[in-house]
């Protein structure tokens, strides 16, 4: 059969699968909507959790971007793991017991006010919109890629498969959806690690290829590694040939430490997160479903550090001084026998992701440190399909030849090329690459509709049922069961919509989703929760003051740094954009504390509250009052 | 529950968490960030020891601490009798 059918194939097959479970999966009360029901399994859950948090970034970018950061990338392997420790030791199980459906509820209802549950709504609103807009573009680009659509197609074909299973199944749909999508996901990723481990280091579990010796002569272009060399040493060493700083040499450690924090607190106070863990039934099971998350995503991010590093090992190997035009055709043969075909470069061009400017002339490709074309990020700027007569594609903004040391670079390559292009390198089946379109949208689709779920919840249960239609006498909701579960699935569809048209309308900032969507949490809701439960003694007047401090501090910090252009030099204390959410949070804490000791303690049912939600004894249901 | 017992299974829960905290602190933020350069001098087969905390050791720790959190808990948990 050939690629494309294969791949339409694999990705209807998931498609298929997805439905089926959401039709068999169908909420029948808010319940079931927003916590699906309170009696998912925790393993059940921890899988839907690894899904709902494994996003396209994850699975397409993260290995690529690993494998250029090198030691640094460690901020975000250990910063999107490490969150999983504090959510099980200090958020779910309290949470759990709390027994509520939503993030902005802990916040309404602990500090008794309803203007931190509106902050809190509209905090979680932005975050998972911010958020949400990438995977929908994520979406669009798996399409564009490996079905030949375009990518607007793309984003529609993904919101009408989100809609199906997110407005008819709710939470219950989408959580037994994610566990199909973890499945496919995992696999997808796991089998070209594998053959890439076996191919680059002979050993089968990519997490200890790292540890093995490399299986061929390695020429960098500069000298020969032999085989039976380290891997580490090959590719420390090939490195600093090129140019590049060493894989394995750590940089900035300050700033590597405070965006970890700034990703592990992040990880630990995003909605999309927190919200599954309402989902099990017990506070035992919340404990216990944070471990089997955190075991599920494990299994990726161990894998991904070694594909890093194999990657960036095997690239060399493949372009370093092959004849473009007899590799993408013929194939070139290498110095020990080895086959290596290169129509994937060819393939990729096509895609944009790489490109080639033979600077010196010599119709060979060489692979070093510099750029090789004209643009902040070294991106090329292709001149529309134009090629020349060798057939590689011709851009507007190539670099002459500079004489560098040890050669002129003369390539560029995106990032995601790292996953993407990785089985066609490998010269693995046609039915892996569909494999990993299949894992590449399950990954992006699985995120989005946690995300459009937790904001569909934000809009029909916080706001609609304990904001505008709250009824004062009773404190409770006026909407019935039936209108408030009609709400949720209204407020689904708009979520959908807007979505999708950030999708296809992607605003300037995606790129900057990171630093903001996990800035924000890291300095709003982790700490309001922590103090929530851990601080009987803190109020109303502590908590409004602590979030309005940390939203303010880092949303302006970000602004100022990333969109308004400021200078490096004036960073406080050096600090990164991406990394200040971990100063926005220790500003929280302190505010929070002043105000809260300088004003009334709490009332006595909000404090009985706290006591009762340290004890697990009584969680039973996730309760609506 | 007597607001006594109450109060002393907080505090062995505070305890048990700490300890945890404090090996997550160490294996991520000392092991891979604040020492990273020492730890890095020393080497097994080829992978430098900083490096490979910061790239995989931690997160196979943190898995294993979840997992040990859950059951000191529900051994507590027992122990004052506030299980479900």
């Amino acid at each position: 059969m050939d690629l494309q059918t294969l791949i339409y194939l694999f990705v209807g097959l998931s498609f298929a699968l997805y439905i089926g479970i959401a039709i068999w999966a169908k909420a029948a009360t808010t319940k079931d909507f927003y916590v699906a029901g309170g009696g998912v399994h925790p393993i059940a859950n921890g899988m839907a959790t690894a899904a709902d948090w494994m996003s396209a970034a994850s699975f397409i970018s993260l290995a690529g971007l690993i494998s250029y950061k090198g030691s640094d990338g460690g901020a975000y392997l250990m910063g999107w793991t490490g969150g999983y420790v504090l959510l099980a030791l200090l958020l779910a199980p309290y949470l759990r017991k709390f027994g509520k459906f939503t993030v902005p509820d802990f916040i309404g209802d602990r500090y008794y006010s309803n203007v931190a549950r509106t902050v809190a709504v509209v905090a979680t609103i932005f975050v998972s919109f911010t958020y949400v807009a990438g995977q929908m573009r994520g979406v669009g680009i798996v399409f564009s890629r490996f079905l030949q659509v375009d990518v607007n197609t793309g984003v529609v074909i993904g919101m009408v498969i989100v809609f199906i299973y997110a407005v008819l199944g709710g939470m219950k749909g989408i959580t037994y959806t994610q566990v199909a999508q973890y499945t496919v996901m995992i696999i997808a990723y796991l089998i070209p690690a594998i053959f890439l481990s076996l191919m680059v280091t002979d050993t089968f579990l990519p997490q200890l290829g790292i540890f093995a010796t490399t299986t061929f002569d390695f020429n960098d272009g500069v000298q020969v590694i032999p085989q039976g060399t380290f891997l580490m040493h090959a590719l420390d060493q090939s490195l600093a040939d090129l140019g590049f700083k060493e894989y394995t040499q750590p940089g900035n450690l300050w700033n590597m430490f405070m965006l970890t924090v700034a990703l592990m607190v992040g990880t630990a106070g995003l909605p999309h997160v927190i919200v599954r863990f309402f989902t099990v039934p017990k506070v035992k099971d919340a404990r216990a479903s944070a471990g089997y998350a955190l075991l599920f995503i494990a299994i990726l991010y161990t894998t991904v550090a070694s594909v890093a590093a194999f990657s960036r090992v095997n690239i060399i190997d493949r372009v370093q001084n092959v004849e473009y035009k007899q590799w993408v055709t013929e194939g070139v043969k290498k110095e020990d026998g080895r086959t290596n075909h290169g129509a994937w470069f060819q393939t990729w061009e096509k895609g944009s992701l790489l490109a080639w400017n033979d600077r010196n002339g010599d119709g060979k490709i060489q692979y070093a440190a510099g750029k090789a074309f004209d643009n902040a990020k070294g991106k090329p700027a292709f001149d529309g399909i134009k090629t020349a007569p060798d057939g590689h594609r011709l851009t507007t903004n190539a670099v002459g030849a500079k004489g560098a040391k040890p050669f002129d670079n003369e390539v560029y390559i995106d990032r995601d090329i790292i996953v993407l292009a990785n089985p066609e390198i490998a010269n693995l089946p046609n039915w892996v690459i569909a494999l990993i379109a299949a894992g590449g949208l399950a990954a992006a689709l699985s995120t989005a509709a946690g995300l459009l779920l937790v904001i569909s919840a934000s809009i029909s249960h916080d706001l609609l049922g304990k904001v505008i239609f709250n009824d004062p006498a009773t404190g409770k909701t006026k909407l019935s069961e039936k209108s408030e579960l009609m709400a949720a699935r209204l407020a689904a569809v708009a979520a959908i919509v807007v979505a999708g048209y950030l999708g296809i309308n992607p605003p300037g900032f995606v790129a900057q989703v990171v630093a903001f969507a996990f800035g924000l949490a890291a300095a709003s809701f982790f700490p309001a929760i922590i103090l929530g439960i851990f601080d009987k003694r803190m109020n109303k007047e502590g908590a409004i003051a602590g979030i309005s401090t940390g939203l303010i501090f880092t949303f302006g910090y970000i602004i100022y740094f990333v969109f308004m252009g400021g200078d490096k030099a004036d960073y406080l204390w050096g600090i990164a954009p991406t990394g200040i959410g971990t100063l926005g949070m220790v500003l929280h804490f302190i505010v929070a504390y002043i105000v809260s000791r300088m004003t009334a303690p709490p009332p006595q049912h909000i404090q009985d509250l706290v006591e009762n939600i340290r004890i697990p004894r009584g969680a039973g249901e996730a309760h609506d009052h | 529950m007597t607001e006594e017992k109450a109060k002393a299974y907080w505090r062995e829960n505070i305890s048990t968490i700490l300890k945890l905290l404090a090996v997550w602190f160490i294996v991520s933020y000392g092991a891979g960030i604040i020492f990273i350069n020492q730890l890095n001098t020393i080497e097994i087969s080829g992978v430098k020891l900083g490096f490979w905390f910061a790239q995989q050791g931690a997160i196979y720790v943190f898995v294993i601490l979840i997992f040990i959190y859950v059951r000191m808990m529900n051994k507590l948990d027992e122990k004052y009798d506030v299980h479900e």
